[in-house]
């Protein structure tokens, strides 16, 4: 047993609790259905800008991108234009393809020591399948959210549903038929993304030992939002009429708690609620921070152009006049040109 | 080499990978024989006018720091994080996801878990949660926030002064965290209480005040050139006396100190002086050595980004009172990460210079157009290709290459092709080593960033180890017996790491080899190479 990651499974678990409790017995529908909600949306909205206001705050003295190819010199050689980009449109691309597709987690390879003889550096694709899988899989399920949050909905996201939800689960035959039309990818391999990401935290020894508990903390609240989510779906069979009108008076500001509505449904609610106002906090906002981080948005460019640093200040220099005041007699004698000749006596 | 070295097979033997049970913030620091570098003279410190001059022992209890050095370091921090967005976003918003982990050639060689990047960084990070954030003013070490404690700060002092700013890791971070930026920010703080290297510290001084690391006066560095000219005559019979510090002179050449002071960079030194030599007698080409800055490298960078701007201010003070075009820089990794990424802004701007042009081949350095600054790789590859240079590589054949990429060309510029361009052009026996080893992927020659002194042989060793062991590994497959480089460190620091992991390889650079190739106008028919060598097919004569 780990203490770093019991830790935060017990705090979850007592999360779990707190929202079951508090509407089974407690009957504290306004609270978690009402209250929290919107005080945790605010915590997120204002947190997350204020954080990235506080970083843009900063300012990026020095031009640092770190290069990982070729540079724009000389005309014939060949320019690496997205790894080395010397241009801002260059630079946009190298974004992209780090946000979107994770280009240098793609790089990843592993290193085996093979008892000193040869060391070896393998192709390491897990990390980057699992890390693509789990946040691509989440924006999947955040954007098909958005039914609950608009009236009509969007035809874009009815596509999206249509895509996600290809794959028909069916086993027909004339005794027995069982069907799951519309399975939803995405909530799946977001489980299981979570697991693997969470195993691998637990169980690679380097991975386990650079964690703390609030490593596994979002692993655990989040696979509580989507068990939540999958048990409502597909086996509870919730009241979707009542929650989309619940969630329709939820952002239109008019909110009325629905009836009939099972206590899973307020557990889902509520981690999400602790999910949105944890965000701003935690390492959660690596989202907003990896657009600043200046190795990956600036141009390799400052011997072509300069870059201005604001608080650039003078500072104490060892002029030549005295350097030459100091050794003008031994470059005298050396035969090195000098500003000013030795004065009689001096 | 320290004497007190284990043998290559039982050092290989004693790495262990294995992760300890007890948490990392649970561990103290042990600071060991061999692997730290001495504390700096406090003569050093003090011509510098930096902090706290005095002297101390890193092994001792009491390292006499100032009563409030922890308001010190607190102020310094938040002054940076106002400073600094790479640090105080970088302080934000690692996941830990590990990919850095293995990437370290300090880890790979030493198996401290410490020398992971993530954690070298988490001991900076677990300070700053604690002193700056909420969550970890709240949840502690939960969060991963500890207090800065003297066994935190005795950690910092060791475990930054184990990083050789190579930038690896960075280009496995999802996000392009620097764990160079954080040990330089690191190395700043700690030198506000003065807690620095000897071989940092002492190079500095010696920069500040006789314009090289190695505190060579003008008359004695003329004097050195002098036996480089007398060498090199003996050799080709070819006079290559260089001027000094000369008024209205086309071009201004500034290289290392290390190349004039240190075999085997010393025959690079000689390689450059061939090249002016030549492209004078060729194509009248006007070059001059100053004295004054005399230094390419800058082991300002590796205090604080005050002191590299101190020292760099140099480049541009000479240039300005010589009157020159432009600058020509030679073979340096740290020296061009500064000059790619801080010269101008810190000094510049160069507008008394005119943009850079050869004046042989009429070449633009459009890249170079606003520092007015181009590397010797850049310029020669440029002659290669219009053919400006009459070359002969069998005068190179002996020789069977593989190049080193240095990490601040490779990961703070990105000059890979130039000089393999000009080493494939001199010699005709090349080959790479595998290629998550080089480019980008290189690995350091584990001495960089000041860490080349030799009280700390064994983590010298330790941390060149991956990119011996890719060298072993062209050695045996191909008969690789020559390691070439573009950087006076690594010239310093690869011959050693060789004799040690990889006997029977030697260490050039890359002008020395094109010095070797250069048929220089009038020479005599040579038959030994700069080193005094028998030429290949000369041997038996």
């Amino acid at each position: 047993m780990n203490s770093k990651y019991m830790f935060s499974l017990v705090a979850v678990i007592i999360l779990f609790l707190l929202a079951y409790i508090g509407i089974e017995t407690a009957g504290l529908y306004t609270l978690f259905g009402i209250w929290i909600p919107y005080a945790a949306v605010f915590i997120f909205a204002v947190g997350v800008v204020y954080r990235v206001v506080d970083w843009a705050q900063s300012p990026v003295p020095f031009r640092i991108p770190t290069t990982c190819g070729q540079q724009k010199s000389l005309p014939w050689i060949r320019h690496a234009s997205i790894d080395n980009p010397a241009e801002n449109n260059n630079v946009v691309l190298r974004m992209f393809l780090e946000v979107v597709f994770f280009r240098s987690l793609f790089r990843n390879m592993r290193f085996d020591f093979n008892k000193g003889n040869k060391f070896s550096y393998e192709w390491e694709k897990w990390l980057w399948v699992g890390a693509i899988a789990f946040h691509w899989t989440l924006f999947v399920v955040v954007v098909r959210h958005l039914r609950f949050f608009t009236e009509p909905v969007p035809l874009c996201i009815q596509w999206l549903e249509t895509l996600d939800s290809f794959l028909r689960v069916e086993f027909m035959t004339d005794f027995l038929q069982i069907g799951l039309p519309g399975v939803f990818m995405s909530g799946l391999v977001l489980l299981a993304a979570l697991i693997y990401l969470l195993l691998r935290r637990m169980f690679i020894p380097q991975v386990n030992y650079i964690s703390f508990s609030a490593d596994f903390f979002p692993l655990f609240l989040i696979m509580g939002i989507a068990l939540s989510g999958l048990f409502m779906r597909y086996l509870a069979k919730v009241d979707i009429v009542a929650i989309k009108a619940f969630t329709m008076g939820l952002v239109t500001f008019h909110p009325v708690i629905p009836e009939g509505v099972g206590s899973v449904f307020y557990v889902h609610l509520f981690f999400v609620s602790i999910l949105l106002a944890y965000f701003p906090f935690s390492k959660l906002m690596h989202a907003g921070g990896v657009f600043l981080s200046p190795t990956r948005n600036m141009a390799n460019n400052s011997r072509a152009e300069r870059h201005v640093n604001p608080w650039n200040y003078p500072v104490k220099v060892h002029t030549y006049e005295e350097y030459e005041d100091e050794f003008r007699e031994k470059m005298i004698e050396a035969g090195l040109p000098v500003e000013k000749e030795l004065t009689n006596g001096g | 080499m320290a004497d007190d070295l284990l043998k290559p097979d039982e050092q290989l033997g004693a790495i262990d990978h294995k992760i300890p049970k007890k948490g990392w913030m649970d561990t103290p620091v042990n600071i060991r024989k061999g692997m730290y570098c001495y504390a700096s003279n406090p003569k050093s410190v003090e011509y510098l006018s930096l902090p706290n001059a005095r002297k101390w022992n890193p092994l001792e209890e009491d390292w006499k720091l100032p009563e409030n050095w922890k308001e010190i370091i607190y102020e310094g921090l938040r002054e940076r994080l106002d400073r600094f967005r790479s640090l105080k976003v970088f302080m934000d918003i690692c996941v830990r996801c590990g990919a850095c982990a293995d990437k370290c050639h300090f880890f790979i060689g030493t198996g401290d878990p410490k020398n992971m990047p993530v954690l070298r960084a988490e001991l900076l990070r677990s300070v700053y949660r604690n002193d700056f954030t909420l969550a970890g003013k709240i949840l502690g070490s939960v969060a991963g926030a500890r207090e800065m404690t003297l066994d935190v700060l005795k950690e910092w002092w060791y475990y930054f002064y184990q990083c050789t700013e190579c930038r690896r890791c960075s280009v496995f971070c999802p996000y392009g965290i620097d764990t160079a930026e954080i040990t330089i920010i690191g190395r700043e703080l700690l030198n506000l209480i003065g807690l620095n290297i000897d071989w940092i510290a002492t190079p500095v001084a010696n920069c500040y005040r006789t314009g090289n690391h190695l505190g060579i006066q003008p008359h004695a560095f003329k004097d050195m050139l002098d036996f480089f000219v007398e060498d090199v005559e003996d050799i080709t019979g070819v006079n290559v006396e260089p001027t000094y510090n000369k008024k209205g002179a086309d071009i201004l050449f500034i290289t290392p100190s290390g190349d004039v002071f240190a075999d085997p960079g010393t025959y690079t030194c000689m390689g450059y002086m061939m090249l002016f030599k030549y492209l004078k007698e060729r194509y009248g080409f006007d070059v001059t050595w100053s004295t004054y800055a005399s230094e390419g490298g800058n082991f300002g960078f590796f205090t604080s980004h005050e002191t590299m701007k101190r020292l760099n201010s140099k480049m541009y003070a000479e240039a300005k009172r010589l009157g020159v075009k432009w600058i020509l820089g030679g073979e340096c990794g740290h020296m061009w990460r500064v000059i790619n990424q801080y010269m101008d802004t810190m000094n510049g701007p160069a507008d008394f210079m005119e943009e850079p042009v050869s004046p042989i081949t009429g070449t633009k350095f459009e890249n170079a157009k606003s520092t007015k600054m181009v590397h010797i790789a850049e310029f020669i590859a440029d002659l290669i290709k219009h053919d400006k240079l009459e070359l002969d590589p069998r005068r190179n054949d002996n020789l069977k290459v593989t190049f080193h990429d240095s990490c601040n060309p490779a990961r703070g510029m990105g000059m890979l092709d130039e000089p393999r361009y000009v080493i494939q052009n001199v010699c005709n026996h090349f080959y790479e080593m595998p290629a998550n080893t080089i480019r980008e992927n290189t690995f350091c020659c584990g001495s960089g960033a000041g860490l080349n002194a030799g009280e700390n042989m064994e983590l010298r060793m330790a941390g060149g180890l991956p990119r011996a062991n890719a060298v072993k590994h062209v050695h045996e497959k191909h008969g690789v017996n020559t390691l070439a480089c573009v950087c006076a460190v690594d010239r310093a620091a690869l011959p050693p790491l060789m004799e040690y992991w990889v006997p029977g390889v030697e260490v050039i650079g890359m002008t020395e080899m094109v010095g070797n190739a250069l048929i220089m106008p009038g020479e005599k028919e040579r038959d030994t190479d700069l080193r005094g060598e028998p030429l290949p097919g000369t041997e038996e004569e």
